[in-house]
């Protein structure tokens, strides 16, 4: 692939004393695609997505983020200047609980040079309805939609999410979702972490599997963990029995069951393994 | 640089509107050295050098104490609160300047200070005989007193923020070291009537400095000879403030923590 690399990460490592958290990370994310880090608790999601921002220091590995190696000493102007191109999600925060949305919006858009519009962005994170109100009355889904907006009021070429969606309700997840899908689609590259395995397959271009502080597999939703290749589930009932037949050729497989129950076969299911499911996969087998 | 200062100034303000719509805040830190003004004032009635009340001392006194209220105080507990809410490291993943952080809370606190100041001299006047300065030099000292405090209070609370674990123990950790400091610099005792020690010790602090000349600018002159050193010691007052504030701006610079993970 020659195509332009947002973040390309070598053998990144972090130790926190005797303990290693991140033990080799190699990754990339090209410009423009929305890519997801997936992994269990303790993995060294967060360790990694902290290092790429800049909030902690890595121990050994090279590092570019839009060709800057935020653990390196950089100068304030040129920190200053790669903070522009970069957005922020953080998994959790209650601040500024006396002011409104459209003064939190308003307020830091003054730190960026590029901002986009306060007005514009507020009506894009659904929240057109809630501009006076106090952030403290705002509902948990509401919140987290207040942070994007603050994550993407400076119009950032690099977006970090850490788990967007958590608390939401299954129609702000949707429109969320559309939300960041146009986000991409005006060109900005977007680096996500959830827990959200239906969340990764509708958004992610490509995801990655982190285990122990290393990369397991790096693939599309759809070939992750050999998921094209996976054998298909189709299971019915025989006598009040269920049956289950794990097979690579399903549409045969339902053929010859028609013609062996002479017609309609009881409960019949044909299942391909989910992203969730090859995911609890990889993970098992490591622990 | 006007960058730095022009969002220091938006921070400044912002902070000044949130400082505004926390009720208790504005209570607890505007009001509470008033009420104490009028606890004190109204215990002890007696004059401690001829045509000098308690009470005139002890408003110079609080005044003085106002400044590491609203600044020490208040900064040392807002910001280890403001780091577990996320606010800080949210700020630092911006491109804003650290520096217009630290300019918006001195802003913040030099509001507070002056609707402070405003209600401990109103009140001081009218119910406690406080006499204001006529001289223009008073006035002058005054204000590079408040200036000057507020700057070396604010930028002490900020190295100090280090120092709570978490923004729920902050109040528990700040507010024992500000009562004692109080104690200890002649807030709410005659300063030279306290032990040797005692005054040895606070004459290391600034709240002692800050305390001896705001009675220069609210006690007669003659009050002077009434000093532990015999004299107002301006110069003294100057020199312990500026050695503060390098002291502060140093370890509020080498200790400040982002956020409160490790």
């Amino acid at each position: 692939m020659s195509a332009e690399l947002v973040i390309d990460i070598r053998d990144l490592k972090k130790n926190y004393g005797e303990k290693s958290a991140v033990a080799g990370v190699n990754l990339s994310v090209r410009k423009g695609e929305i890519f997801a880090l997936l992994g269990p608790n303790g993995a060294g999601k967060t360790t990694t997505i902290e290092i790429l921002e800049g909030y902690r220091k890595k121990t050994s590995g090279e590092i570019s983020v839009l060709g800057i190696d935020p653990s390196a000493h950089i100068s304030k102007e040129s920190e200053r200047k790669w903070r522009e191109k970069i957005g922020i999600v953080l998994q959790t925060a209650g601040d500024a609980a006396d002011l409104s949305v459209e003064e939190t919006v308003n307020h830091y858009a003054k730190y960026y040079s590029r901002a986009r519009s306060p007005e514009q962005t507020i009506d894009e994170v659904g929240l057109s309805d809630k501009r006076q109100a106090k952030i403290r009355t705002l509902s948990g889904g509401q919140r987290r939609r207040l942070d994007v907006a603050l994550g993407i009021i400076g119009n950032p070429e690099l977006l970090f999410l850490d788990e967007p969606t958590t608390g939401f309700d299954p129609e702000a997840r949707r429109a969320f979702w559309e939300l960041i899908r146009k986000l991409r689609d005006e060109g900005t590259t977007i680096l996500l972490t959830t827990h959200y395995l239906d969340e990764a397959e509708e958004l992610a271009d490509r995801v990655a599997v982190i285990t122990q502080g290393r990369i397991m597999e790096v693939a599309s939703p759809k070939t992750l963990g050999g998921r094209d290749h996976a054998m298909t589930e189709v299971s019915f009932l025989r006598h009040g029995v269920r049956e289950v037949i794990a097979t690579a050729t399903p549409t045969s497989e339902v053929a010859r069951l028609e013609r062996e129950f002479g017609g309609e076969i009881p409960e019949l299911s044909v299942k391909r393994p989910t992203l969730e499911e090859i995911y609890l996969r990889m993970i098992g087998s490591v622990q | 640089m006007k960058r730095v200062l022009a969002l220091g100034i938006a921070r400044g303000l912002l902070e000044i509107k949130q400082f505004n719509r926390q009720r208790e805040s504005v209570v607890f830190t505007v009001a509470f050295p008033v009420i104490l003004l009028f606890i004190f004032g109204s215990v002890f009635k007696d004059e401690i050098a001829p045509g000098v009340s308690f009470s005139q001392y002890f408003v110079a006194g609080m005044i003085a104490s106002g400044l590491v209220n609203s600044g020490f105080q208040q900064i040392a507990i807002m910001i280890p609160v403001e780091r577990d809410l996320g606010t800080i490291k949210r700020l630092r993943g911006t491109p804003m300047p650290a520096a217009s952080y630290f300019i918006g809370k001195g802003i913040q606190v030099l509001y507070s200070m002056l609707l402070q100041l405003i209600l401990l001299m109103t009140c001081g006047k009218l119910f406690f005989k406080l006499e204001l300065p006529t001289q223009s030099d008073r006035w002058l000292t005054f204000l590079w007193l408040v200036v000057l405090g507020t700057a070396t209070a604010t930028i002490l609370g900020i190295a100090f923020s280090a120092i709570p674990k978490s923004g729920r123990g902050a109040s528990a950790v700040v507010s024992p070291v500000v009562i004692i400091l109080q104690f200890f610099s002649g807030v709410f005792f005659v300063f030279t009537q306290l032990p040797q020690w005692m005054q040895h010790f606070a004459a290391i602090f600034p709240l002692k400095w800050l305390t001896q000349g705001m009675r220069y600018v609210f006690l007669p002159d003659s009050f002077a000879s009434q000093e532990a050193a015999k004299s107002w010691e301006l110069n003294k007052i100057l020199l312990n403030l500026v050695i503060w504030l390098v002291v502060g701006t140093f370890f509020a610079a080498k200790t400040f923590k982002w956020s409160s993970d490790k």
